[in-house]
């Protein structure tokens, strides 16, 4: 048997040195490491986008803050990764993702199991740093098993990319700009008139927040599985 | 020792976080060795007493008598306590404004309504309505922010005693929103 050759890079995270397979992202190589970054947007096993901006960290020599999920690590790296100047970074970056639409988390139905409420928790945040937005968008109710509330959105993007990437439908992406973006299912239609998707329920399950629910649950009782999506893709690469 | 002055009051809210301030039971006995209650929902006294040292405030600002007793409160008081979800998020004080005001008037005063005889919203002797429901923060400096819906009384007896010993609080392990 020959052994695939394995290149790898020697790097600083947070003043401990470590060493990854050389096309490892920060954050993968943190988690190998037990390093806590925050993160919303990324799902262990899916493609990395860098959208909610809560696994900033920093590199020396670079002014700028790098998202951990989508920078690949490098050769002598120093990252740090809970800095009081990131510290104070995440709380307005969850600032803005709270107050950019209504969560309103005391009638959600994902209150006391959510993502974005619990980084509120972790990172100290009591209160939005800045003013709420309050825009309205209209909730779509037409699946008979799974409903969808863009005002709890905050645009992860993880069930456009768990249905396309492990379901292969493609059935959601985003529509609109800023604000205004908001999940469809294929051309801006009713879910239930999807021709794509197959109610598979995954979107439902990866999704951070209550804003993809199980029809039928009230507020606090919508507990999602989305550790069954990722052992899916485990084992699916593990054959 | 001179007793801390402090005031609660009741805006747009439930009152539910009065009602958890009541919840820490025989706690109250023990906040009341260290502080005068000056004005609140719990007393009688009409108007806001000057050199309040904390006053706790629930709900959100919803009319423009909330804007104007706020600034009073702000003015009157050295430290003020957001307490609850309404009061430091807008909470569902704040769902109002997904539909606007003049919705909500419309459908509270006319098309749930089986007389009404004036054809009017009611504009006497009543607040008049803000455009937009708003957390404290958004019109005055709040100092300590306390979530919850309603907080629980552990969060609220813990916060009063942090800042009665001038000790800091972490407040995210007591509290958070929508609890």
């Amino acid at each position: 048997m020959i052994k695939e050759k394995v290149r790898v890079k020697t790097l600083k995270i947070n003043d401990m040195d470590v060493t990854a397979k050389s096309n490892a992202t920060i954050l993968e190589v943190a988690n190998e490491q037990g390093i806590t970054i925050p993160s919303l947007c990324y799902l262990e096993g899916l493609s990395c986008v860098g959208a909610c901006r809560l696994c900033l960290v920093e590199v020396k020599g670079s002014s700028k803050l790098v998202p951990a999920c989508t920078s690949k690590i490098k050769d002598g790296m120093e990252v740090m990764t809970n800095s009081p100047r990131i510290q104070k970074h995440r709380k307005m970056i969850l600032s803005m993702i709270f107050a950019e639409r209504t969560h309103t988390c005391s009638v959600c139905v994902s209150n006391g199991h959510c993502e974005l409420q619990n980084q509120a928790i972790e990172q100290g945040l009591e209160h939005s740093e800045v003013a709420y937005i309050h825009q309205k968008f209209d909730i779509d109710a037409s699946h008979p098993s799974y409903m969808y509330d863009p005002n709890r959105c905050i645009l992860c993007t993880r069930c456009v990319r768990v249905c396309d990437e492990v379901e292969g439908a493609h059935a959601l992406d985003i529509f609109g700009r800023g604000i205004e973006s908001k999940i469809i299912h294929d051309m801006d239609e009713p879910w239930i008139d999807s021709q794509s998707c197959t109610s598979c329920g995954k979107c439902v399950q990866v999704c951070p927040t209550g804003a993809l629910f199980e029809k039928g649950v009230s507020a606090t009782e919508m507990t999602k599985k989305k550790e069954i999506v990722i052992k899916l893709i485990q084992t699916r690469k593990e054959r | 020792m001179k007793k801390v002055r402090v005031a609660t009051i009741w805006l747009d809210g439930c009152s539910g976080c009065h009602m958890s301030f009541l919840d820490m039971d025989e706690r109250l006995l023990e906040i009341a060795q260290k502080i005068d209650l000056v004005y609140s929902p719990y007393v009688d006294q009409k108007e806001i007493p000057e050199d309040i040292d904390l006053f706790i405030v629930e709900g959100a600002l919803s009319t423009d008598h909330d804007l104007e007793i706020i600034k009073i409160i702000r003015k009157n008081s050295k430290k003020i306590l957001a307490l609850g979800d309404c009061a430091v998020t807008g909470n569902i004080s704040a769902m109002k404004n997904l539909f606007g005001t003049e919705a909500v008037l419309k459908k509270g005063y006319f098309d749930l309504v089986d007389l009404n005889a004036t054809g009017h919203y009611p504009s006497k002797m009543i607040p008049k309505l803000l455009d937009k429901v708003i957390p404290l923060n958004e019109a005055i400096k709040v100092d300590f922010f306390v979530p919850g819906c309603p907080t629980p009384a552990d969060a609220i007896y813990e916060v009063i005693q942090g800042i009665l010993e001038e000790r800091p609080v972490n407040i995210s392990t007591l509290t958070r929103f929508g609890k």
